[in-house]
């Protein structure tokens, strides 16, 4: 198994008629990503290199079967075309565009939630499964088949990861960017939920940054609710300080959002922190190879 | 975007809350004519984007002509830290305000909350500089209640908030007031953070914002032109350019340029570098997709800075392809005459293509590295350790 997408994954690419969209849309189905629909607006009937291009997202459900939708369209349009997709009926939404307003994204969370629509992002990589489903912009090459989930806020980073493991000879059951926004629609929580209900999932690379305080309430919940051993990435330790406009932030928080505070959260409750990327894989590796 | 106190107080005022009469000035001529306009006593504050004004000496009564010069010849022109050390934050404009007579002071926001996904509403009938230490050492004191972000906060919602919080009886009526009007103003602006601090009862017990801290969302600035126009001010000429250039670029004190792909890897990036023993010299996020322009665009931030001695390339090509960063390298070394060394690794989307054209470039001062470490080692030794 693998979580999120994988060989039942039907996708639809919300603006696969945009150049960014085609490019990676079209690298997901070489993949091997059963790609069944482009959706664009005013564009219904043609085609992308042989994939149907539907006017909605629900024709794409109800005519080609997508169960999975991409978001691919720019920023102002983004949030309605989320909306759209999670009314649609498909299971899983997940939002590549990066920009978009955050309070728009506030609407179309609780959306997505009273749906009982899995939303990803948005800014966010996308979600691979390695060997069976690639959704979103993570270069794939770069991760072999394997049994250690990853879930990370940053894209580029996990890359780096995913890297470090493929060298070092491990691969990866899934690898879930979840995105850096405010705002998004799954946090680590959700994810380690999903990994640490998967059988093909042994153990946990979870990636971290400065900010806000997912990394320190996924420590609490790795505590009571995660069996599988997780390994930590966290990034920013060098990085300014953030300037803080007020005193809400720190009143509602508890939390300096440092990586050093995130860092000591994990710690206290037994996950291992690497000191760079290329650290977490090796213990990742070496913990792996001990189960 | 921050707003300055007076742009989030012109919000305010445009939303229904009562502040107090005053105005702008960036010269001190123009801040005298304000002051007697106004009249006196009037206070003089020092207009920058961060807390802790008054403790570093930004917020001063006048009572006379001579000491509203006085005060604005002192406060123009002066750095202000933020209670955590950010900045220095020069002042380039102060706000010339009527004196209020206070009777009790407040506290008042409405924030995102990332973790409920939900603005979160706070209030306190002990307002003023200590919320912070109030919040931990007297949590009671601090009425905290979420908003369902889709029915947005009703009337009897704040009136409620304003006797939970013990807010004197006869003003409960005209807190939940401006409290409904702050959120209708967070919601309609796209706002993050909304705090007044103190939210003043008047001697003649009227409730006015004494304070506005304003965080609107800069990812929906396209729908508020009359925000857009109000230009962060940014104010060193590095960051300046590369707000201009629609780079994320951030200074630092160190030697080593930096730029990477994606905010992640470019922390990360730093990291390395400091881990190596070296001192970056900005944080550069050339963000996703990036052609070969942003890259000379980059590179030309970089190199303004006279401190940077090397620059390091850390790309993970995912939505970046690694060709056009390639090309960007070559165009940026003809075009900006750049002779500093460069150490480049690039991996991910299109990166043997990259590899290809910059090995055909054969440029002198390029250095390929396979990986982030040894990209981190070579680049710290080539700029000649920590400055």
């Amino acid at each position: 198994m693998s979580i999120i997408v994988g060989e039942q994954t039907k996708l639809a690419v919300s603006g696969l008629t945009g150049r960014e969209g085609s490019f990676h849309g079209l690298r997901n189905k070489a993949y091997g990503t059963d790609l069944v629909a482009g959706v664009t607006p005013g564009k219904g009937g043609q085609d992308v290199e042989g994939v149907p291009v539907f006017d909605s997202i629900k024709e794409a459900v109800e005519e080609a079967g997508a169960n999975t939708s991409m978001i691919f369209v720019p920023a102002r349009f983004a949030a309605p075309a989320i909306n759209e997709a999670i009314e649609s009926g498909v299971e899983t939404v997940i939002a590549i565009t990066e920009g978009i307003p955050v309070l728009d994204m506030l609407a179309t969370y609780w959306k997505a939630k009273e749906a009982g629509v899995r939303l990803i992002g948005p800014n966010c990589p996308g979600v691979l499964s390695p060997g069976k489903a690639n959704v979103g912009i993570i270069p794939a090459q770069f991760f072999d088949p394997g049994s250690i989930g990853v879930v990370s806020k940053s894209g580029t980073l996990t890359y780096q990861i995913g890297n470090e493991l493929k060298q070092a000879g491990a691969g990866n059951s899934s690898i879930v960017g979840i995105g850096g926004d405010p705002i998004v629609g799954s946090d680590f929580i959700d994810i380690l939920k999903l990994y640490e209900a998967d059988p093909e999932t042994e153990l946990i690379v979870m990636v971290g940054e400065i900010g806000g305080d997912a990394e320190e309430r996924a420590a609490e919940f790795i505590a009571s609710d995660i069996s599988k051993p997780v390994v930590a990435y966290i990034a920013g330790f060098t990085a300014p300080p953030g300037k803080q406009m007020g005193h809400a932030g720190a009143i509602i928080s508890g939390s300096s959002g440092t990586a050093e505070a995130k860092k000591e959260a994990l710690e206290a409750k037994g996950v291992r922190v690497g000191e760079s990327p290329t650290e977490t894989a090796a213990i990742a590796v070496e913990v792996l190879r001990s189960l | 975007m921050d707003l300055l106190e007076y742009q989030g107080k012109q919000l305010f005022g445009r939303a229904g809350v009562s502040v107090p009469d005053g105005e702008p000035a960036r010269d001190v001529e123009t801040a005298v004519a304000a002051a007697d306009r106004i009249g006196y006593p009037c206070v003089v504050k020092a207009q920058v984007q961060i807390g802790g004004r008054g403790k570093a000496g930004g917020i001063k009564v006048a009572k006379d002509a001579e000491e509203a010069r006085a005060h604005a010849e002192a406060i123009i022109g002066m750095n202000i830290r933020g209670p955590r050390g950010e900045g220095p934050f020069t002042v380039h404009e102060v706000w010339i305000e009527e004196a209020s007579e206070i009777d009790a002071e407040y506290y008042a926001s409405i924030i995102l909350d990332r973790s409920a996904k939900k603005p979160l509403v706070i209030l306190s009938r002990m307002g003023g500089m200590n919320v912070e230490e109030i919040a931990d050492t007297d949590p009671d004191a601090l009425v905290r209640r979420h908003v369902d972000p889709t029915k947005g906060l009703t009337t009897d919602e704040a009136r409620t908030i304003g006797i939970d919080a013990g807010i004197d009886d006869d003003v409960v009526d005209g807190v939940a007031e401006i409290l409904v009007k702050l959120y209708e103003a967070f919601a309609a602006n796209d706002a993050t953070l909304i705090e007044v601090n103190p939210l003043i009862v008047t001697a003649g017990r009227e409730v006015v914002a004494l304070d506005a801290k304003v965080t609107i969302d800069g990812n929906a600035l396209f729908r508020h032109q009359d925000l857009a126009e109000i230009a962060d001010t940014v104010e060193d000429p590095q960051e300046a350019m590369a707000k201009e250039k629609g780079l994320t670029y951030v200074k630092l004190d160190g030697n080593v340029g930096i730029l990477a792909n994606g905010a992640g890897l470019c922390m990360s990036t730093l990291d390395v570098v400091a881990q190596a023993g070296g001192a970056p010299a900005n944080f550069l996020d050339a963000g996703g997709g990036s052609k070969a322009e942003a890259i000379v665009n980059a590179l030309e931030v970089i190199k303004s800075d006279d401190k940077v001695t090397a620059i390091l390339f850390n790309i993970f090509g995912g939505i970046t392809r690694c060709d056009e960063i390639a090309k960007g390298i070559v165009t940026a070394s003809s075009q900006l005459d750049l002779d500093l060394p460069l150490v480049v690794r690039l991996d991910g989307t299109n990166s043997e293509e990259g590899l290809r054209i910059l090995a055909e470039a054969d440029l002198p001062n390029l250095h390929q590295e396979k990986t982030m470490l040894d990209a981190a080692r070579r680049v710290v030794e080539l700029a000649g350790g920590a400055s």
